[in-house]
């Protein structure tokens, strides 16, 4: 077995619109992610990266190249079921991806499609629900929780069916700001400590930040990728695709051009602090 | 304000009652209806009495809760209790105006009455011990071995389960979209029915709007968690019936043969 998660070489995909255009959403994407990464993919609105989460768990096929899961060919569908129990996928609304009323029977949802047997289904929901820290709301109605705990509890959802891989598509997007910090701790502690692949997308800096890498897409192609050091110490490239940089790289960016002498790749506030 | 609603009338609790299979339940108050129906005389009443009075003391549910169930039908109750006493032929007690009262008029529409009453009871006792999703679950077992004659029982209870679920998201949604019409001077309470109803346009299309959407992302996420149907398909929870089922079940069987007996023979 080799090491490499997800391999994508070549991936084209296309749709029509209204007008029955066909219109390029990716356009010769090639990217490899390793087992255990943390990857965070950028991108402003309509630039594909939506498209490009779909693709890895087979819900869209591409048009061109291959996308392979774990070796797995997406376009094979007898391997349909088991990409996605591989790669697990949270989505943006919390609300629209809750299945049961009561929080244990949407847990249990996912082992349920995959025909597990009932008592080992009761264990993984119950540690599903111990890691992403919802225990104590086995029984309760998922619409009386916050966002932020929704979002937890499809999380677990997804983690039941003991996925290698968990693709979260901007997770934190509808959330305050206190539900996008329990999400992302969840998240980080989900690759530290559960040593699962993770790709999360965000329009979020500071969330991008805490990834192994970032990769940038813009108009369907990949723009920038590297360390988030490397990628965001190019701020001027960063700011032209409309995206912004962490608001202190930016302020130590700014300080820099004033003069200052000070390194440009600063991503945390501890870090400028101790520079300053 | 509309996020605190209970859906259906679960009234929660943990007695002999509650505890019950949901199967078990199901068919108790479906033997329960149908010997409503077969009754002829007052005097079976009696044991139907019987028999609800005892189900409501063990499932200790307030009288006040049956009694608002009750209250919506009441209408249509005191409608066959009218038409009842008008329209049947017998001897003449007293009239009033064009119409007669008779005897046996006041005695069958007493008897309708009391029917109809005794049903309610019966099922929302059902609904008031049995949480919606252990009813769901009932069904879907319950016909399951009708599915090979092409009853869909897993689809069934998943739309139910679904529906159940985004009850009070939708009720939510419904509220916010009021108020963001309020706020721009959109007024839902006055005028007479027809503005009203129109009043209600600006509301029921982004709602719908929205729920499609809705619909639209759930599918999406309930295939990416693996969901093909109820094939291969197991569930969590077990049920399983106990002696408790077995033995209200023979309760409700007896109840069945006494008012077989009072009607034929």
């Amino acid at each position: 077995m080799d090491n490499v998660m997800i391999k994508m070489d070549n991936v084209t995909y296309k749709y029509q619109n209204a007008e029955d255009e066909n219109i390029a959403a990716l356009k010769n994407i090639s990217l490899n992610i390793e087992r255990g990464e943390f990857v965070a993919i950028l991108g402003h609105n309509g630039s594909g990266k939506s498209t490009l989460a779909k693709l890895l768990n087979a819900l869209l096929l591409p048009t061109e190249g291959r996308v392979h899961v774990n070796n797995m060919d997406t376009l094979d569908e007898k391997r349909v079921w088991d990409i996605r129990q591989t790669a697990g996928m949270v989505f943006q609304n919390p609300d629209n991806q809750l299945v049961a009323t009561i929080v244990e029977e949407d847990v249990a949802f996912g082992p349920e499609n995959q025909g597990v047997a009932p008592k080992e289904i009761s264990e993984r929901v119950d540690e599903a629900l111990n890691i992403v820290g919802m225990k104590e709301y086995r029984k309760h109605a998922p619409h009386l929780l916050s966002g932020g705990q929704k979002q937890r509890i499809a999380i677990a959802g997804v983690l039941a069916m003991r996925p290698e891989c968990i693709i979260l598509d901007e997770p934190t997007a509808m959330l305050d700001p206190s539900g996008r910090r329990e999400v992302m701790s969840t998240i980080k502690r989900l690759n530290k400590e559960e040593n699962k692949t993770i790709i999360l997308i965000t329009h979020y800096m500071d969330e991008a930040v805490e990834a192994d890498r970032v990769i940038i897409i813009s108009e369907g192609e990949i723009a920038l990728k590297g360390s988030p050091r490397q990628v965001f110490s190019q701020v001027e490239k960063v700011l032209s695709l409309g995206l912004d940089v962490p608001q202190v790289t930016e302020l130590a960016y700014k300080l820099r051009k004033e003069g200052i002498d000070i390194k440009s790749d600063v991503l945390t506030v501890e870090e400028l602090v101790m520079l300053l | 304000m509309l996020k605190n609603i209970t859906i259906g009338q679960y009234f929660p609790g943990e007695t002999v009652i509650h505890k019950l299979d949901p199967r078990a339940k199901l068919i108790i108050t479906f033997i329960f209806i149908i010997s409503l129906f077969l009754i002829q005389n007052f005097h079976s009443y009696i044991f139907v009495l019987l028999f609800l009075v005892s189900a409501l003391k063990f499932s200790k549910v307030p009288i006040k809760y049956i009694l608002k169930g009750l209250k919506p039908i009441m209408f249509i109750i005191i409608i066959t209790f009218v038409i009842n006493i008008f329209m049947t032929k017998g001897e003449i007690l007293f009239p009033i105006g064009p119409l007669e009262v008779t005897k046996e008029g006041l005695a069958h529409a007493s008897f309708m009455a009391l029917r109809l009453i005794f049903l309610i009871i019966g099922s929302s006792l059902l609904t008031l011990t049995t949480s919606p999703i252990a009813l769901t679950d009932g069904i879907e077992r319950l016909l399951n071995p009708f599915k090979r004659i092409g009853i869909p029982a897993h689809e069934l209870a998943m739309m139910m389960t679904i529906a159940l679920r985004f009850i009070p998201t939708l009720l939510e949604e419904t509220d916010k979209i009021m108020k963001a019409q309020m706020a721009r001077g959109a007024d839902f309470e006055s005028g007479n029915v027809l503005n009203r109803a129109k009043s209600l346009v600006p509301l029921l299309v982004p709602l719908f709007v929205s729920a499609f959407r809705r619909a639209d992302e759930l599918a999406m996420a309930m295939e990416a968690r693996c969901y093909r149907g109820g094939e291969n398909r197991t569930r969590m929870k077990q049920l399983k019936l106990e002696q408790r089922d077995v033995f209200v079940f023979v309760i409700t069987i007896i109840l069945l043969g006494i008012i077989i007996y009072f009607r034929y023979w």
